[in-house]
C-alpha cells in the first residue's frame, strides 16, 4: 500500500438528480481536476461541470474543406495537366463532373478525421492502463451508477477532505484509486510484445511477398496467359453465334483500319511504305503516349527490352540493335502491324497514324542512346 | 372510434425497466450458449454462402463467360444485385442518422442493428461490381493511384463516382457504427470475467471510461457524423442511379432516377430491417425494447416510400408519353407488355399493391401480415432493379441488336451466396456484439435524465 501512488478519490451516486447537484457543488468549490462518470450521456451535465462547448466541429470543418480542395485540385491536375483524355468530346475541365467525387472525399475526410482526432488526440486513446479501468468503481458506473472522481493532482486536493466532501454530497460509497504498477513501467519493451511484433511483421511480409510475386501468376490469376476469349474473326466455340453480333458483315472495314497488303511480305513493306508523318513535337507526343501504353510493358520504357512482366512473357530484344537502327521506318511499322514471331500484331488496337508516330518515337529513343554525329554538336 | 393523443410521445422502451435490467436483457444473448435455432439458422446461411463460393470459384476459374451476360445485355445479375444490396443498406443509415437528426427517439432501439445491416449489405453490394470486372484481382486499377502505366482513372465517369461513393459509404458507416459501439464495448469489458474476451473488449473499447468530459465530445462527434451520413446516404443511391441516368439508353436517361432510387432504397431497406428484427426480437425475447410501436412506425415509413416508388413508376410512363419520343415510349410499353412483362408486373404488385395494406392500423400492427408484406417488398424491389437493367439493355434503339437475357445457374448461385454472406454476418453479429445500443437505450429511459428544475 505504502509505495502506491494515489490517482483519485471517487464517489458513487445512485440518482441522477443528486449527481447533478453534487457536480455543481464540486465545480463551485474550486476543484478543476475532477470528472464525472455515467453509463450514458446525461443532459445538462456539461453545464453543471461548466465545460466549454466542444470545439470538435472546427476539426471537422478544417478536414472537410481540405478534403474538398484536395479532391478538386487532384482531379484538375489529372484531367487537365497530367493525363488529358478526351471523353465524349467534352472539355478537360468540367466542374460539374467533379462534384460527386469532391463531395464523397469531403465526407470521408471530415468523418474519419473527426473521429480519429477525438479518439487519438483529444482522448489520448488507446489507454487501457488508465488507473480507473478495471476498478470496482468503473464496474459500477458502467451499469447503473454515477460517479464523481476528484484527482489527486488537483491543486486543492487533500485526501481526507475530499473523501468527506464526497460523502457529504451524498455518495453512497467512496473509493481510493491508485496507479497500477503497469502505469509506471511501459509495456512496449516487454519481451513478449517485441516477439509478437516480430512474428506479425514476418507473417505480413511473407504473405505479401507470396501474393504479389507468386499467387498473382498462378492460374486463374495469371495476367495474360490462357485467356478464355475469342480471337478476332475466329469461330465462336463457347456460345451460339446467333446470340451475339460478334461477327461483322462480310467485307466490313473499320474506320482508320484499312486492309494491309503486306502481311506476309516484310521486305515489300520495308521497301514500299513511307512514314507519312513528320517528326513534329505533336507527333512525338502521340508516339510517346502510345509507346508507353502499348509497348513499354514488354520493351521497357526506353526500349532496352527490360520487360515488366516478370518472365510471364519472353523478354524481347533491345530496340537499339544495329539491325533496327538501320531498318527503314516501313519495316518497324510492319512489325507493329502484324507482329513478329511471338510478338502479337497491334493493327486492331493502334490506328495506322499512331503506329507511324510510334516509329518516330522509337527513332527518338534510338538516337538518344546512339546519337548521330550531328546530334552531338 | 379510438382517440389517440398525438401530443404525448410513447415511451421508447416498454414497462420502464431499470438500468441494470437493460444490461441484462441486451447482454444475455452474448453470454449464454447459442440455442438450437441459432445453429440451424447459421448452418442454412453457411450452406447458402458455400453455394455462392462455389459459383464464384467457377466464375473466377473460367471467366465471366459462365454467366448469362452477353451482347446486348452486358449488365445482368451482377449489377441488379449490386443496386439491390446498396439499397438495403440505406435504411440503416436512414434510421441511425436521419432519424437521429430529426430527434425520433424510437430509432434508438433499432439503430445499432440497422447500422450493422448497412455495413453487411454494403459488403454484399461491393462484391458485385468487383467481380463484374471479370478479373477481380486487378481491381486495384479502380483506385486513382500513381501506377507504372501512368494511367489515371476517369474522374468524370459515373462508374468511378460509384467507387468513391460506395467506399466512402462503407467507411463512414463503419466508423459511425464503431463509435456507437465503444461505450457498449467498455460496458462489456467491465462486466466480463473471461480473460480472452476481456482482452478483446479492452482492445476494441480503446480504454473508454464513461467520462463526462468524453461524453460531451462524443455526443458532438455523433451529431457531426449523423450530419454527414445524412447527405452521404442520399448521395450514394443518387450516384448509383447516375450509372444509368448519365447514359443515353432509353428508359435510363431520366431525371427522376436519383429521387426514385433513393426512395426505393429506403423502401427495400426498411422491409429488410423489419423482417430481420421481427425474428430477432422474438428469438432474444426483447419485445419490450424493440416494441410493436417501433415496428408500426417502420411500416408507416414503408407505406410512404412505397407510394413514392409507385408514383415514380407512373411518372416514368407519363413522361415517356409526354416526351413524344417514340423510342422512350416503346421501352415502357415493352416493359409492361414485352417479354419481361412478368417481371414488371411482379414488381408492381409487390411494391405498390401489397403495401397498401398498411393503411389499416390492424395490419400495421399484425406481425404475420407485416412480415409477409415486407418479404414481398424485398422481392419486388429486387425485380425493380432487374426490370430497369434488363428491359432497357435487351431492347434498345436498334432492333437488329436486340437479345434476351437468361441468367445461368452461376448467376443464381452467386445471388444465393450474397444472401448467405449477409445472414451469416448477421448471425455472427448477434452472437458477438450487443444488438441494441445499451448506452443509448439507457439515455432515453424515462427516469434516466435529470428532471428539469430538480433540487439545486
Ligand atoms: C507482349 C510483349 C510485347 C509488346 C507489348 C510489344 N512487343 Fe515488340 N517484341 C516482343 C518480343 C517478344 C519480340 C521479339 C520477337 C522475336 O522473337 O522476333 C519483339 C520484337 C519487336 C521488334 C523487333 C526487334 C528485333 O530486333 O527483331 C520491334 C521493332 C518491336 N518489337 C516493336 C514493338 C513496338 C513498337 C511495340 C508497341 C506497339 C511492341 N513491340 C510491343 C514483345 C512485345
Amino acid at each position: 500500500m505504502e509505495n502506491k501512488i494515489l490517482y483519485s478519490v471517487s464517489g458513487i451516486f445512485e440518482d441522477v438528480n443528486k449527481l447533478i447537484s453534487a457536480v455543481k457543488t464540486v465545480t463551485d468549490s474550486g476543484y478543476t481536476k475532477f470528472d464525472v462518470h455515467s453509463p450514458y450521456p446525461i443532459h445538462g451535465l456539461p453545464q453543471a461541470m461548466k465545460l466549454k462547448p466542444s470545439k470538435l466541429g472546427w476539426v471537422t470543418l478544417v478536414f472537410g474543406l481540405s478534403g474538398a480542395l484536395f479532391a478538386f485540385l487532384f482531379m484538375y491536375w489529372v484531367n487537365v495537366i497530367d493525363y488529358p483524355l478526351i471523353v465524349g468530346g467534352k472539355p478537360f475541365y468540367q466542374l460539374p463532373a467533379y462534384v460527386p467525387v469532391m463531395f464523397e472525399v469531403t465526407v470521408l475526410s471530415a468523418a474519419v478525421f473527426t473521429v480519429a482526432w477525438m479518439l487519438f488526440i483529444m482522448f489520448k486513446f488507446p489507454n487501457n492502463s488508465h488507473p480507473l479501468i478495471d476498478t470496482e468503481y468503473m464496474r459500477k458506473v458502467s451499469v447503473d451508477k454515477y460517479g464523481i472522481t476528484i484527482q489527486a493532482s488537483d491543486p486543492i486536493f487533500d485526501l481526507t477532505r475530499a473523501k468527506e466532501f464526497l460523502q457529504s454530497l451524498g455518495a453512497s460509497e467512496v473509493f481510493e484509486i491508485y496507479f497500477r504498477e503497469s502505469n509506471v513501467k511501459p509495456k512496449i519493451f516487454d519481451k513478449k510484445f517485441i516477439l509478437f511484433l516480430g512474428i506479425t511483421s514476418l507473417i505480413v511480409s511473407g504473405v505479401t511477398y507470396f501474393i504479389l510475386n507468386h499467387l498473382l501468376f498462378m492460374s486463374p490469376f495469371n495476367w495474360m496467359h490462357e485467356q478464355f476469349r475469342l480471337n478476332p474473326q475466329s469461330k465462336l466455340t463457347f456460345t451460339k453465334p446467333e446470340t451475339t453480333n460478334l461477327t461483322p458483315v462480310e467485307g466490313t472495314v473499320a474506320r482508320g483500319f484499312l486492309p494491309y497488303p503486306y502481311t506476309d511480305r516484310p521486305d515489300l513493306a520495308e521497301k514500299n511504305l513511307i512514314n507519312p508523318l513528320l517528326p513534329t513535337e505533336k507527333t512525338l507526343k502521340v508516339g510517346k503516349e502510345k509507346y508507353l501504353t502499348f509497348c513499354s510493358p514488354c520493351h521497357g520504357n526506353f526500349g532496352h527490352g527490360d520487360s515488366r512482366l516478370k518472365g510471364q512473357f519472353p523478354n524481347p530484344p533491345t530496340l537499339h540493335s544495329d539491325k533496327l537502327r538501320n531498318m527503314k521506318d516501313g519495316g518497324i511499322y510492319h512489325i507493329i502491324t502484324v507482329g513478329q514471331n511471338i510478338m502479337p500484331g497491334y493493327a486492331s488496337q493502334i490506328s495506322s497514324d499512331e503506329r507511324w508516330a510510334i516509329v518516330h518515337y522509337i527513332r527518338v529513343l534510338q538516337r538518344a542512346i546512339n546519337p548521330k554525329e550531328s546530334d552531338l554538336k | 372510434m379510438r382517440v389517440i393523443d398525438y401530443t404525448i410521445e410513447p415511451p421508447v422502451v416498454e414497462g420502464n425497466p431499470s438500468l441494470s435490467s437493460i444490461n441484462e436483457s441486451i447482454i444475455k444473448p452474448l453470454e449464454s450458449k447459442p440455442t438450437r435455432g441459432w445453429y440451424i439458422a447459421i448452418s442454412i446461411s453457411l450452406t447458402m454462402l458455400l453455394i455462392g463460393a462455389i459459383s464464384l470459384g467457377v466464375t473466377l476459374w473460367k471467366g465471366v463467360g459462365v454467366w448469362g451476360v452477353n451482347q446486348p445485355v452486358g449488365w445482368g445479375f451482377d449489377i441488379v444485385n449490386f443496386v439491390f444490396w446498396v439499397g438495403i443498406g440505406h435504411a440503416g443509415t436512414l434510421i441511425s442518422a436521419i432519424l437521429f437528426l430529426l430527434r425520433q427517439r424510437w430509432r434508438t432501439s433499432i439503430a445499432r442493428f440497422a447500422e450493422a445491416m448497412t455495413i453487411f449489405a454494403v459488403m454484399c453490394a461491393g462484391l458485385f461490381p468487383l467481380i463484374h470486372t471479370g478479373r477481380p484481382w486487378l481491381d486495384g486499377y479502380l483506385l486513382p493511384y500513381p501506377n507504372q502505366h501512368a494511367l489515371w482513372v476517369n474522374f468524370t465517369s459515373p462508374l468511378l463516382w460509384d467507387v468513391f461513393a460506395v467506399s466512402t459509404y462503407f467507411t463512414v458507416s463503419l466508423v459511425f457504427w464503431y463509435i456507437g459501439l465503444i461505450p457498449d464495448l467498455a460496458t462489456l469489458r467491465d462486466r466480463t470475467t473471461n480473460k480472452i474476451l476481456k482482452t478483446i473488449y479492452s482492445i476494441l473499447s480503446l480504454g473508454w471510461r464513461h467520462s463526462g468530459r468524453h461524453w460531451q465530445h462524443y455526443e458532438m462527434a455523433y451529431l457531426i457524423l449523423a450530419g454527414f451520413a445524412t447527405p452521404l446516404v442520399l448521395s450514394v443511391h443518387t450516384i448509383v442511379s447516375f450509372d444509368f441516368a448519365v447514359s443515353i439508353m432509353p428508359g435510363w436517361h431520366t431525371t427522376i432516377f436519383p429521387p426514385y432510387f433513393v426512395a426505393g432504397a429506403v423502401f427495400s431497406g426498411f422491409a429488410m430491417v423489419q423482417n430481420v428484427l421481427i425474428i430477432i426480437r422474438k428469438v432474444f425475447r426483447i419485445e419490450h425494447i424493440i416494441t410493436l410501436d417501433t415496428l408500426e412506425k417502420m411500416n408507416k415509413v414503408m407505406l410512404a416510400t412505397g407510394m413514392m416508388v409507385g408514383y415514380a413508376y407512373a411518372m416514368e410512363f407519363f413522361i415517356a408519353w409526354y416526351s413524344g419520343n417514340p423510342i422512350e415510349q416503346f421501352v415502357f410499353l415493352n416493359r409492361a407488355l414485352g417479354p419481361y412483362a412478368w417481371a414488371y408486373w411482379t414488381m408492381v404488385t409487390c411494391n405498390v399493391l401489397f403495401p397498401q395494406l398498411f393503411w389499416f392500423r390492424k395490419f400495421r400492427r399484425s406481425i404475420p401480415v407485416m412480415f409477409i408484406v415486407a418479404v414481398f417488398v424485398n422481392v419486388g424491389m429486387w425485380f425493380e432493379r432487374f426490370v430497369i437493367v434488363v428491359t432497357t439493355l435487351s431492347r434498345d434503339y436498334l432492333p437488329s441488336s436486340w437479345g434476351m437475357y437468361i441468367p445461368s445457374i452461376y448467376d443464381i448461385g452467386i445471388l444465393i451466396g450474397s444472401f448467405g454472406l449477409f445472414f451469416t454476418l448477421i448471425f455472427l453479429f448477434i452472437r458477438t456484439l450487443p444488438v441494441v445500443s445499451i448506452a443509448e437505450v439507457k439515455a432515453v429511459l424515462n427516469s434516466s435524465q435529470p428532471s428539469h428544475g430538480g433540487n439545486h
